[in-house]
């Protein structure tokens, strides 16, 4: 558990010192975003240019900017914002909630269609039927998710005017976003599935347990489906990161707040408070899912209770 | 400010596709001005960008400007039809011989939605407050550059004395950014106020709540009775409340427009443009006052150091094929490196004629022969340029590779970079451009002061002392039309002969009203004024 943890704190300061160096290799820095934002350009003298990089400790060594900002970071201090002045950490959280409500539902979706095909797809005795399931989830991973936003607006919105196109009034705000930011992660969800319950559906033990009397149906949904479980539920820490990449898009193009539109802003603009505090604040959340993955493991396989075998901790940050 | 996805524009148009269907589905009704204004109800209004913040005199976007101009009063007004400074919070002023000291005698019985009277001390703790922003806010800046202080002279009449003659003053007090907020804002920080905390103004809107990147909402101030004389009614606004939805996609904006999901929005792209022309929907349009789009010249660079080379370039660009092409009929080609509904413009079409032969006589005559790939060539050097410019509006990319192709035909090879905001501010800074690609909106000609003096901006890297300094020194010290319009002509030719600026075209404000929305108006800056707004039930 021990090594777990230090992993863990690995990922989040390479996350904190990647975002870092990266932001500081850019062309230009936040205070000339910020006084250079007017139309027409800049208007500041060379000397205010050069106060307002002092104001943000923008003009110290890049050791020294980076050491101050890694010491403060450990105590939860990722500074303030140069576009805004707000609190960065602030900033995220007051994001945070409009995110997590499109991401849940975007995961709600994606286990629900995403499983729900692979197990129809790998139960029915309609070979045509299970091919026609079973190629939707590749489909679904290959379809620009900017594309299945704008078709979904157009017709359940535009044209049908059923859902909203933007606002966050209620429930029916939540499924046009929430089937845009969930349908990777679902496909990715159902191809995974589906090829496990296949593997396990072949196996020896099927057979055994068919040969004991059990139904198609017990077979499928008691052992072979709890078995294929397991590598389908370690996917859904690693697509925890596609929820959080799509936020972007599906933010943008439902007129939401939230993480992406956040971390778009301030990548811009390279805000490096900002950008750091959700960069670190992602690679926790990441680390955190993953280890809650972890504990259910046991739970599904009785084998694996007392033991840590799963290496990746945090996949996909 | 912030580098739009280039993906907007591939967007906008699937999305006009797609929508052909839905916007001729739409039914005829009143839209404009058309009948009685009701009292009351919400206007929901899809703006394209969040405002990041509210505080008219910290911020300089459209998008935060268009919420803020509804919050707060202004000392002065601007009349759109003529640049006319008329009377608001001050009924009257008197400007001194050098326009050094302006003295504002201010209407009685104004006050600041915390009930505490707009007099001369507030007047002055507004300026002071809005001066101790320093650099960041960048439009105050501008407009108090001379800013000595302020002086209460009495309740009713207060006094602001500049170092240097400040003409444009007059103009900057009808503004938002000038607009006065109460003494009691200034408790806040900054950044409280850019949220709206604290953000107490005297305008016939109160601010309710900002939801970052989602919506801006405002409600009626009660009581309100001492609006401008340019406006259409007296007495409270007509709306209830504002709810400003932030709706960056072009496509979804016009959509939601076109299915009622909003009931007008601005930024209409014009790919757009169409659907909302004539079929129960209205138009609005207005072209933005200060400089228009355009590629001022750094004359110490290259060979943009020859007059002769950056008058070819000025006859070598055709403006109207820019604006056919890219653009649509709501845009203006240039006449002038000020826009057309800038004050004190002077139309200098005959000077930009698209005028190609005359471009070629005016390189031959400088020794610039066609070399082997057609962009001429003189003593080994080719005659070329590189544009700097960010996408801070969306059509600036296929405008710049437009005029790339036309001046190609002279033999000139324009290079296209473009670059961040941070990026296109660090190359200003260090002066290493040839031509940069920029406007600026400002309903006043001390704008060309600001961006072409060697005394301020410089954008064209011109010697202390030149004939256009005078000119533009001319129009500051004075507020006397007489002597100021022929000032500012001057330098405006001399901008354009010299061709320190080549003027393109007019960034223009374009916006979409359903049929229940009426009476939106463009204030002299081409921002949004919302108190004649009114929605039908």
């Amino acid at each position: 558990m021990t090594r777990r943890l230090l992993q863990a704190v690995a990922v989040i300061w390479a996350a904190f010192t990647l975002s870092f160096v990266i932001l500081y290799l850019l062309p230009g820095d936040a205070a000339l975003n910020r006084l250079g934002a007017a139309e027409g350009g800049i208007t500041a003298t060379p000397a205010e240019v050069a106060a307002v990089r002092a104001e943000y400790g923008l003009d110290d060594p890049l050791v020294v900017q980076y050491g101050k900002r890694l010491w403060a970071a450990t105590h939860g201090d990722f500074g303030k914002s140069v576009m805004t002045g707000d609190d960065a950490t602030g900033l995220v959280f007051d994001a945070l909630p409009s995110t997590l409500e499109i991401a849940a539902a975007g995961l709600v979706l994606a286990v629900l269609f995403g499983g729900g095909l692979a197990v129809l797809g790998t139960y029915t005795r309609h070979r045509w039927l299970g091919n026609l399931l079973l190629s939707l989830p590749p489909l679904g991973v290959s379809l620009p998710q900017f594309w299945v936003g704008l078709v979904l607006i157009q017709i359940f919105s535009f044209q049908l005017r059923l859902l909203p196109a933007l606002g966050t009034d209620g429930f029916a705000a939540l499924i046009l976003p929430g089937i845009t930011i969930g349908l990777p992660t679902g496909a990715i969800i159902g191809q995974v599935l589906a090829k496990s319950l296949r593997t396990q559906l072949a196996e020896p033990y099927v057979e055994i347990v068919l040969a004991k009397g059990a139904s198609r149906a017990r077979v499928h949904f008691g052992h072979a489906l709890r078995n294929a479980a397991l590598p389908a539920l370690t996917l859904v820490g690693v697509v925890a990161g596609n929820l959080l990449a799509g936020t972007v898009v599906t933010e943008t193009l439902f007129s939401r707040d939230g993480i992406g539109r956040l971390t778009a802003f301030a990548v811009n603009s390279q805000d490096i408070p900002v950008v750091q505090a959700v960069i670190v604040l992602s690679a926790f959340f990441f680390v955190t899912i993953n280890l809650v993955v972890d504990l259910i493991y046991p739970l599904l396989d009785p084998r694996l209770a007392g033991r840590v075998t799963r290496k990746a901790v945090a996949a996909g940050a | 400010m912030v580098t739009r996805p280039v993906r907007t524009l591939g967007f906008g148009a699937l999305a006009l596709v797609l929508l052909t269907g839905c916007g001729a589905q739409a039914t005829a009704g009143g839209g404009g001005d058309a009948g009685t204004p009701r009292v009351g109800g919400t206007l929901r209004l899809g703006i394209s960008s969040n405002p990041d913040c509210v505080d008219p005199q910290q911020w300089g976007t459209n998008a935060s400007l268009n919420v803020s101009r509804q919050l707060v009063d202004s000392l002065t007004d601007q009349d759109p039809a003529d640049g006319a400074i008329k009377p608001w919070l001050a009924e009257r002023w008197e400007v001194n011989a050098d326009s050094t000291a302006f003295t504002f005698h201010l209407r009685d019985g104004a006050t600041f939605s915390d009930g505490t009277p707009v007099d001369a001390a507030a007047v002055k703790a507004s300026f002071d407050g809005a001066r101790a922003l320093g650099p960041k806010a960048a439009l105050v800046a501008g407009y108090l550059a001379a800013y000595r202080g302020s002086t209460v002279v009495d309740p009713r009449t207060v006094r602001i004395d500049f170092t240097a003659p400040s003409a444009q003053f007059l103009q900057a007090s009808s503004t938002m950014t000038l607009g006065v907020l109460a003494p009691a804002a200034y408790n806040k920080t900054p950044e409280q106020r850019c949220q709206g905390d604290g953000l107490i103004g005297s305008g016939p809107f109160v601010f309710e709540s900002y939801k970052q990147n989602q919506q801006v909402v405002l409600v009626k101030r009660k009581g309100y009775n001492w609006g401008s004389p340019l406006w259409k009614h007296t007495g409270e606004a007509y709306l209830d409340r504002v709810e400003y939805r932030i709706v960056p996609e072009p496509g979804v904006r016009s959509g939601s427009l076109a299915s009622g999901q909003l009931d007008a929005i601005t930024d209409v792209q014009p790919v757009d443009e169409p659907q909302f022309a004539g079929n129960g929907f209205t138009e609005p349009v207005r072209p933005n006052p200060g400089i228009v789009f355009n590629l001022t010249a750094n004359t110490t660079r290259g060979v943009l150091t020859d007059p002769k080379v950056r008058q070819a370039v000025a006859k070598g660009v055709n403006r109207q094929e820019v604006v056919d092409t890219v653009l649509t009929k709501n845009y203006k080609a240039a006449t002038s490196v000020l826009g057309s509904a800038t004050p004190l413009h002077t139309d200098l079409a005959g000077l930009l004629a698209y005028d190609p032969a005359g471009a070629g006589a005016l390189l031959d005559a400088a020794g610039w022969r066609p070399g082997p790939d057609g962009i001429r060539v003189k003593d080994g050097q080719r005659l070329s340029a590189a544009v700097v410019f960010s996408a801070v509006f969306n059509q600036n990319q296929s405008a710049l590779e437009l005029i790339q192709q036309q001046l190609r035909k002279i033999g000139f090879d324009l290079r296209i970079e473009l670059k961040t905001t941070a990026e296109s501010t660090q190359i200003q800074l260090s002066g290493e451009y040839d031509f940069i690609w920029f406007n600026v909106t400002r309903a006043d000609p001390d704008i060309l002061r600001q961006t072409y003096s060697t005394k301020a901006g410089n954008r064209s890297k011109l010697t202390a002392g030149n004939p256009l300094d005078a000119a533009l020194e001319k129009q500051a010290a004075t507020t006397d039309r007489a002597v100021r319009e022929p000032a500012a002509a001057e330098a405006q030719r001399i901008i354009v002969e010299q061709g320190y600026s080549i003027p393109v075209f007019e960034l223009t404000q374009v916006w979409g009203l359903g049929p229940k929305a009426h009476a939106l108006e463009f204030e002299a800056s081409s921002r949004l004024r919302l108190y004649d707004a009114w929605v039908a039930e």
